[in-house]
């Protein structure tokens, strides 16, 4: 089975919503990157790690100092593709990318693809590549069966977000408001119509997130989505010290 | 997007681009430019794309900008003969006045243009970023012109090195925050100027301030800068003719661009932009964004770029705040790419002496951005004796004077050199 579909079964056979759990790689620790990533993995039905980037545009203050932290301690692409490619107990739980643009380019399109299909990397989510842009890239990934998971916002045209669905592989990311992670929790009177129609044009799962902090919130989106995205709030929790599988767990509906 | 074994013709970009056929449909000039952005903003941009094909060419629309532009920003702006230089450097030498625009540089061609459109397409707020405060200055001014609040988010480090502008931008009615991420100067500003547009895509119009970021704003930033090389063309026919060589400063690249339209189908001019050399050639020590700079992502459009083996965006130095910024407009990649325009560098050190040469001999005080231009061609002129040279004078240097205070004056007679001794 290729990644993208393996990512695909993996968000629709959990029975209740999925759960699709973001970090920051390496923070705060570089040397516990593994060890979170096997808790957060295990409580969790697919895993976005974050690759830091120095100009993180479309988000708040918490992943900004999360990236900033992690870029001094030296974590870098080419640093967690090695971490990933290291592991000994490997969760089954698919794992995605998501990178702003730049550390991709400088990898090389090509020789990230088949690099990450080895170290077991499903999907990419890219916030600041848009679908008309995305062909290039798309090209590679596809060569080696990699997810190119599309965004949808509440602002995205019908037209547009038609297209977006048909084109997303693994899921559907649909952003359940506009503006930056982490920031106001309130959720747009007309969430449940928004969703309703990215789910009916989407082929794949939708999962829904951006400013999802509690298990109140996680309810209220599953009704609407496929699986619902958690990330500032879980990097808080690291921050804190907390234990993130545990964390993930109670925000379970 | 440059492809692996991809050709590219360069002469037929070049002419491409000389007969206004750049940017493409998707907002490319050759490989560089497009929109990345995060989606939440393309339909933002998809309206803003539309509106500005809609007005630019709109003749109610260049009347009222015109109007403006004559009655408010001073236009046109002198053409000056720099006679004591020209003796000096053994050329004839000529500026483009931007100095004497309404607020003391050419920031405000783009910024009054911007906030008419803003003002047109319904828009409520406008945000801008601003690095050595001058864009910053002819927002918030253009913003009161027009009747719109203005936001400035402008780093921290910035701040404090351009203290007078900050004073100008409040005492204009703007609301300056301070970005005290990232690198906190231009690159933080913009990030946080984009991240703020973000939260309230209908409402909000990004004003930007050069010739970088997403399609349309290239392209935008270029057409209303324009007039700077229009006027300096008719002026120097009626002068003694079109000159040898342009010169302009470069940090995203909207004064450069503006003047080197008006010149581009002239394969004899020689054009050259120069860019800030820093205190050394190292990465992080100066902001040669064309000189030494890959292909990259930043602030929606794929351009050169200074980033390190991991993509990450480096640190940039200038003496100078306008351009000091690792990234540039996607147009000049593709000038530098098939050869059209010449990039050269001028460090801290000779951009503080071209400025004193240029206070002593003209009276005039340039921005230091706008140093950085009188160096490189003063160096030009050193193995070209005789030439005619244009010098664009994008801006005015008393926003200049904190940092230049750390600078004492240089003088040639004993008492100074005694004191400098002591
Ligand atoms: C006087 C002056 N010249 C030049 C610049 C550089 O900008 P650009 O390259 O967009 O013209 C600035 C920017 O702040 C400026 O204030």
């Amino acid at each position: 089975m290729l990644p993208h579909e393996a990512l695909k079964n993996a968000l629709e056979k959990s029975e209740e919503s999925a759960l699709v759990a973001f970090l920051t790689a390496g923070y705060p620790e570089p040397k516990n990157f593994l060890n979170v990533l096997y808790d957060v993995s295990e409580a969790a039905d697919a895993v976005e790690i974050g690759v830091p980037f120095s100009d993180p545009m479309a988000d708040g203050v918490t992943i900004q100092r999360s990236s900033q932290a992690a870029i001094e301690h030296g974590v870098s692409l080419s640093w967690i593709l090695d971490q990933l490619g290291s592991r000994t107990i490997k969760s089954n739980t698919p794992l995605l990318l998501m990178s702003y643009l730049n550390p991709l380019l400088a990898f090389g399109f090509d020789d990230l693809a088949s690099r990450a299909l080895q170290v077991g990397v499903s999907g990419f989510i890219i916030p600041d590549l848009p679908y008309e842009e995305s062909m290039l890239l798309k090209t590679s990934l596809d060569k080696v069966g990699i997810a190119l998971i599309q965004l949808v916002t509440p602002a995205t045209p019908s037209i547009r977000l038609n297209e977006i669905c048909q084109a997303s592989q693994g899921f559907v990311y649909a952003v359940t408001r506009t503006g930056i992670t982490g920031s106001a929790t309130q959720f747009p009177a007309d969430l449940a119509d928004y969703l309703a129609a990215v789910k009916e044009a989407a082929k794949v799962p939708v999962c829904a997130g951006f400013g999802v902090r509690k298990s109140e919130q996680v309810r209220m989106i599953s009704r609407h989505a496929d699986g619902v995205i958690v990330g500032s709030a879980l990097v808080e929790a690291l921050e804190r010290g907390e234990n993130p599988g545990e964390f993930l767990r109670n925000l379970r509906p | 997007m440059i492809r692996p074994n991809e050709e590219i013709n360069e002469k037929k970009l070049l002419r491409a681009l000389v007969d206004g056929k750049l940017p493409d449909a998707s907002g490319r000039f050759g490989p560089f430019g497009g929109r990345y952005v995060p989606e939440t903003l393309m339909p933002a941009i998809e309206r803003l794309t539309e509106g500005v094909h809609r007005l630019l060419p709109d003749e109610s629309f260049n009347h009222k900008l015109t109007s403006q532009l004559k009655e408010w920003v001073g236009r046109p702006t002198a053409l000056t003969h720099a006679a004591r230089l020209s003796k000096a450097w053994g050329a004839d030498v000529w500026f483009k006045r931007e100095d004497l625009a309404h607020t003391g540089a050419h920031k405000i061609n783009n910024a009054i243009g911007q906030a008419l459109l803003a003002k047109e397409l319904g828009a409520t707020r406008i945000v801008a970023e601003t690095g050595a405060g001058q864009h910053g200055v002819a927002s918030a001014a253009a913003c009161a012109r027009v009747g719109l609040p203005c936001v400035v988010y402008m780093g921290e480090l910035d701040i404090q090195r351009q203290s007078p502008n900050v004073d100008r931008m409040k005492r204009l009615g703007a609301n300056v925050v301070s970005v005290n991420s990232g690198d906190r100067t231009l690159r933080a500003a913009i990030d946080e100027a984009i991240r703020d547009w973000v939260s309230d895509p209908v409402d909000t119009y990004y004003l930007l301030g050069s010739a970088v970021g997403p399609h349309p704003y290239p392209f935008l930033v270029r057409e209303l800068q324009a007039v700077i090389g229009r006027e300096a063309r008719s002026q120097l026919e009626t002068h003694g003719g079109l000159p040898d060589a342009v010169f302009a400063c470069v940090g995203g690249g909207s004064n450069a661009i503006g003047l080197f339209h008006g010149f581009l189908g002239e394969e004899n001019i020689s054009l050259i932009g120069v860019e800030a050399g820093g205190r050394g050639d190292d990465l992080g020590d100066h902001s040669a964004t064309l000189g030494s700079g890959r292909p990259g992502v930043l602030h929606g459009a794929y351009s050169l770029l200074l980033y390190d083996d991991h993509g990450q965006i480096q640190e940039t130095h200038s003496v100078s705040a306008g351009l000091d910024y690792p990234g540039v407009g996607p147009e000049h990649a593709l000038l530098k790419l098939v050869g059209r325009v010449k990039y050269v560098t001028a460090k801290d050190s000779e951009a503080l002496d071209a400025l004193q040469e240029c206070c002593e001999l003209e009276g005039i005080l340039p921005a230091l951005e706008t140093a950085h231009a009188i160096a490189g061609a003063r160096h030009w002129a050193s193995t070209n004796q005789g030439a005619r040279i244009l010098i664009g004078l994008s801006g005015r240097g008393d926003k200049d004077m904190p940092i230049l205070s750390q600078y004492p004056i240089k003088t040639n007679d004993t008492e100074g050199a005694e004191n400098a001794a002591a």
